[in-house]
């Protein structure tokens, strides 16, 4: 069953066309990488399906599963990045975008501000409820801290934390959003090869616990040929490839794409 | 609806309206300007218009110089003081949270009118009447106070001149790059801060033009003249697109002729002049975010 | 009810410096309301008023970073609320002399309480007016909106003679002299916004402070969210503000200049935009120091007469220092920090070992 499809999408910035008639279709449970050449317009197809751009043509469906179990698929199209999150697509940024002034434990916990379901008249009162709903919430952050690593840290301010790190809590802020689909936007970038092997690890730990389909851009191919089930190649804003990572291995226009405009992006 | 109203208050109203609408784009484009650059509300630049006006009457009426020597003391005071304070009071906090940079030009701002008041007292002081430019004339029976025609006079050359500098000359050609992308400009190797101080000298100075025309007008000086005519020609410049120079001049247009139309068609409304800015600007807000000439800003991520 | 009792006492037990601290300062403020003479009494209310405004500024500027700068609107909104609600109905015919007071309203006498919840509600219904356009569009239109809004609500009351009685305001609005009022009404809005602050709604706040569409993409709701910190701000502004006129015992539209916003601006910047405790200290810093700095606009201040002593110099050296800080202490008293016993004990410790190089012990609590 498609959790994730993109129909037709077009996004264009005055005359640039940064992402060109993409199509995608991420069926639940698999993980799916999107690759291709600095500029080739991942990011941007990342900021369409999330609801920070809408797109100039083209539709996003997203096919939710709720409470019963059971599936409708929904067009989220220029949807407010907020409702999509609420619906349960979260995704970490490349260029790690923390509340700097915030502690650890404070960044995990504003994700779960869209789960909380006591209002502010409570909050001032401390309401039984919002105490409730305050413990609940700090008890699940922790514990996703705890996974992730992080939890001897947790009153730091996320700003003082090492790179790496910092890229561990996007996990978490993202995942405390409850999410079905994570979309995660580079998370190996700047690691040293060990790191990166822990980090395939745990992003394959964290898929299986967390009962989570993903969607990723990375630049190290280890990593993506590894774990992927499929992949998608843009350059130039248009898919020139998709299929098993076997298939876009051979194929030969990817291997032009990456040769041809970018050699060093294998590093 | 229309009261008393004749063809011929009508035109005199429209001639008004033309010339309190230069008025506003004059001090709309130093507003424009400095947030197309530095996306800042220079909310001192309404009490930089207020200080021209000061030296213009203290060139005038305390000194007695010759009106040009007054005007060209007053143009040259009053660019050393807006670069000045973009020098002292920006240029620090260029670095520095958005906020800090805000609350620095409001701090500027009231620094100003405090100063003004100290020094000037804060009664208003009579700026002396220049007969040449307020004895009506008549044609065919309207009668016309030589300023009104003047000031959109002076508005059209000054803003072709400013056009022709931003579309043809280099320091233009730096504008607009700083303006599109800072700090690709500034990788470009574009003088950032000799921009900035150009953009500042040449917002002030249109405001000391526009404050000479003002007095002109409305004979009268006070340390908070500054503040209304500010904050709507912010909203001018807001109207017609922020950044966009004749989005400003477009917007002042239009606020003048809405105030003086309004005004003419409904005396009962008179008390509420000042308001139809802040109205406009809902509205425009509400249907028009960015402006009747902007363009949508794509914010990066 | 005993397990509610053991968290009481749990409660305590944790925070007992903080207990112990609150009943010192309620016996402060019965001994000051006994003992204190009608000039300081005065001056200690209008530091309450200060502390209840310029908290509900700083949660919308400094928590959400929303510029607003609507506080002289809201606090007149609130003020005139009050005052036409509670003047009383025989002394109406005196004061409203030019232009009888509207039929609908002259008839309506409210208690205090009443009239003071009413202001802070109308001013919440203006601020949804200003924020439906201006909270939807990332930028700084707020600041231009809220700025135009405090003069347009100025224009309004006085040419709205017959509720407002205009230019001439409103006068014999009975007063309140009690410290009771005023503290008692600040606390409330010190320990509510604490709260709320350190509750799921402040975290949401701070987030789109600190990064707008990483906010979003959380999960916060741009608008709702800052529409809460919004009209919050202004229901406590508003409050503010009927105190203020029942202080004041009269009410014009004079009061409400825009330059009294920038008087919580300066505190707000002294205090730390994103800190209670800082706003708290700021609010009586500056209170009783642009009282303390009268005499700078006393020609005769020091029995001579120096020229540079005259009306407007008080202001110029505030507004200086509005500058001096913004420039040079960014963070101002407390930056995002509290004073809580825990920085305290930090500051403390950290003093002591500077003097001496001996290490204390760690200490707990909370404020």
């Amino acid at each position: 069953m498609s959790l994730l499809r993109t129909e037709n999408v077009i996004m264009q910035f005055g005359g640039v066309v940064a992402v060109n008639d993409l199509n995608i279709d991420i069926k639940k449970g698999e993980l799916a990488a999107l690759i291709g050449p600095n500029g080739a317009g991942k990011t941007t197809a990342f900021n369409v399906i999330t609801g920070v751009y809408t797109p100039t043509s083209g539709k996003v469906l997203f096919t939710p599963t709720d409470k019963n179990g059971a599936t409708t698929e929904i067009d989220i199209t220029g949807k407010k990045p907020d409702k999509i999150t609420g619906m349960g697509v979260a995704r970490t940024f490349q260029n790690i975008r923390l509340f700097k002034e915030l502690t650890v434990l404070e960044n995990v916990l504003v994700a779960t501000h869209l789960n909380a379901d006591y209002s502010f008249l409570s909050a001032m009162l401390r309401a039984p409820k919002a105490r409730k709903g305050e413990r609940q919430a700090k008890m699940d952050c922790e514990f996703l801290l705890e996974r992730l690593g992080l939890i001897d840290l947790k009153n730091e301010k996320a700003s003082s934390l090492p790179y790496g790190q910092q890229r561990h809590l996007e996990i978490a802020r993202a995942l405390a959003t409850k999410p079905q689909l994570l979309l995660l936007d580079e998370p190996a970038a700047g690691m040293n090869p060990q790191e990166t092997d822990e980090l395939t690890d745990l992003i394959f730990k964290l898929k299986t616990d967390f009962d989570l389909t993903i969607f990723m851009i990375e630049h190290h191919m280890d990593l993506v040929m590894e774990i992927s089930d499929h992949i998608y190649v843009l350059d130039f804003g248009c898919t020139i490839a998709k299929g098993t990572p076997d298939e876009v291995q051979n194929n030969p226009k990817v291997i032009e794409a990456y040769l041809g405009v970018d050699a060093d992006v294998e590093d | 609806m229309v009261v008393g109203m004749t063809m011929e208050t009508f035109l005199q109203q429209l001639i008004n309206g033309l010339s309190v609408g230069s008025l506003y784009a004059l001090i709309a484009i130093g507003y424009t300007m400095v947030y197309g650059i530095l996306r800042l509300i220079n909310f001192a630049h309404g009490d930089i218009f207020m200080m021209a006006a000061y030296f213009t009457y203290f060139g005038i009426a305390v000194f007695f110089l010759p009106w040009y020597v007054t005007f060209i003391i007053t143009i040259g005071l009053t660019m050393l003081l807006g670069v000045t304070i973009e020098r002292v009071a920006y240029r620090p906090l260029r670095d520095a949270p958005k906020t800090s940079l805000l609350i620095s030009a409001i701090g500027v701002s009231f620094l100003l009118e405090n100063v003004a008041t100290y020094l000037f007292s804060g009664k208003p002081q009579a700026f002396p009447e220049f007969p040449l430019m307020t004895t009506p004339f008549f044609i065919g029976g309207l009668s016309f106070q030589p300023v009104s025609i003047v000031i959109p006079i002076v508005a059209f050359i000054l803003m072709s001149a400013l056009l022709f500098i931003i579309n043809k000359t280099k320091i233009g050609m730096a504008m607009r790059a700083v303006a599109v992308d800072y700090d690709t400009a500034k990788l470009m190797g574009i003088k950032i801060n000799g921009v900035i101080s150009s953009t500042f000298a040449i917002g002030s100075a249109l405001a000391a033009v526009g404050a000479i025309l003002w007095c002109m007008k409305y004979p009268s000086v006070l340390p908070l003249m500054g503040v209304v005519p500010g904050l709507k020609c912010f909203i001018a410049a807001v109207i017609g697109g922020i950044g966009n120079v004749k989005g400003a001049v477009l917007g002042g247009l239009i606020l003048g002729f809405s105030e003086v139309l309004m005004v003419a068609f409904f005396p009962a409304l008179t008390g509420y002049r000042d308001a139809i800015a802040f109205v406009i600007l809902i509205i425009i807000l509400l249907f028009l975010p960015n402006g009747l000439l902007g363009k949508k800003q794509v914010e990066k991520v | 009810m005993k397990e509610t009792q053991n968290s009481i006492g749990a409660y305590l037990k944790l925070h007992w410096k903080t207990a112990v601290f609150l009943v010192v300062l309620l016996i402060g403020i019965g001994l000051a309301d006994i003992f204190v003479d009608s000039y300081m009494r005065r001056l200690l209310n209008l530091c309450a008023i200060y502390v209840i405004v310029s908290l509900a500024m700083n949660l919308v500027n400094g928590f959400t970073g929303q510029f607003s700068l609507g506080q002289a609107g809201f606090m007149a909104i609130g003020a005139y609320t009050v005052a036409v609600f509670t003047v009383p109905i025989e002394s109406r015919a005196a004061i409203f002399y030019l232009e009888p007071m509207a039929p609908f309203l002259a008839n309506i006498q409210l208690p205090f309480i009443v009239a003071l919840i009413l202001g802070g509600l109308a001013s919440v219904v203006v601020a949804f007016f200003i924020g439906s356009p201006c909270l939807r569009l990332r930028g700084d239109y707020l600041a231009i909106a809220t700025l135009g809004f405090s003069e347009i609500i100025r224009i309004v009351f006085t040419n709205t003679q017959s509720i407002t009685n205009g230019a001439l305001g409103i006068k014999s609005i009975p007063t309140i002299s009690s410290l009771w009022w005023t503290y008692g009404t600040a606390l409330l809005i010190i320990i509510a916004t604490v709260l709320l602050i350190n509750s799921t709604y402040g975290r949401a706040f701070k987030s789109i402070r600190e990064d707008e569409i990483a906010a979003e993409a959380m999960g916060v709701g741009l608008f709702k969210t800052k529409m809460t910190s919004f009209l919050i701000g202004a229901f406590f502004t508003g409050i503010g503000g009927g105190l203020f006129a029942a202080l004041l015992g009269t009410v014009d539209p004079k009061q409400f200049y825009f330059t009294l916003t920038y008087n919580f601006l300066l505190i707000i910047v002294l205090g730390g935009m994103g800190s209670i405790s800082g706003t708290i200290i700021a609010s009586f810093v500056v209170t009783l120091g642009q009282e303390a700095l009268r005499f700078l606009d006393e020609p005769m201040a020091f029995g001579l007469d120096l020229p540079i002593f005259r009306p407007g110099l008080r202001m110029v050296v505030f507004s200086f220092l509005l500058m001096v800080i913004v420039l040079f202490y960014r963070k101002g008293l407390m930056g995002t920090n509290e004073l809580t016993w825990d920085f305290i004990a930090q500051k403390y410790r950290s003093i002591k070992k500077k003097l001496s190089g001996k290490k204390t012990s760690t200490e707990g609590g909370g404020n």
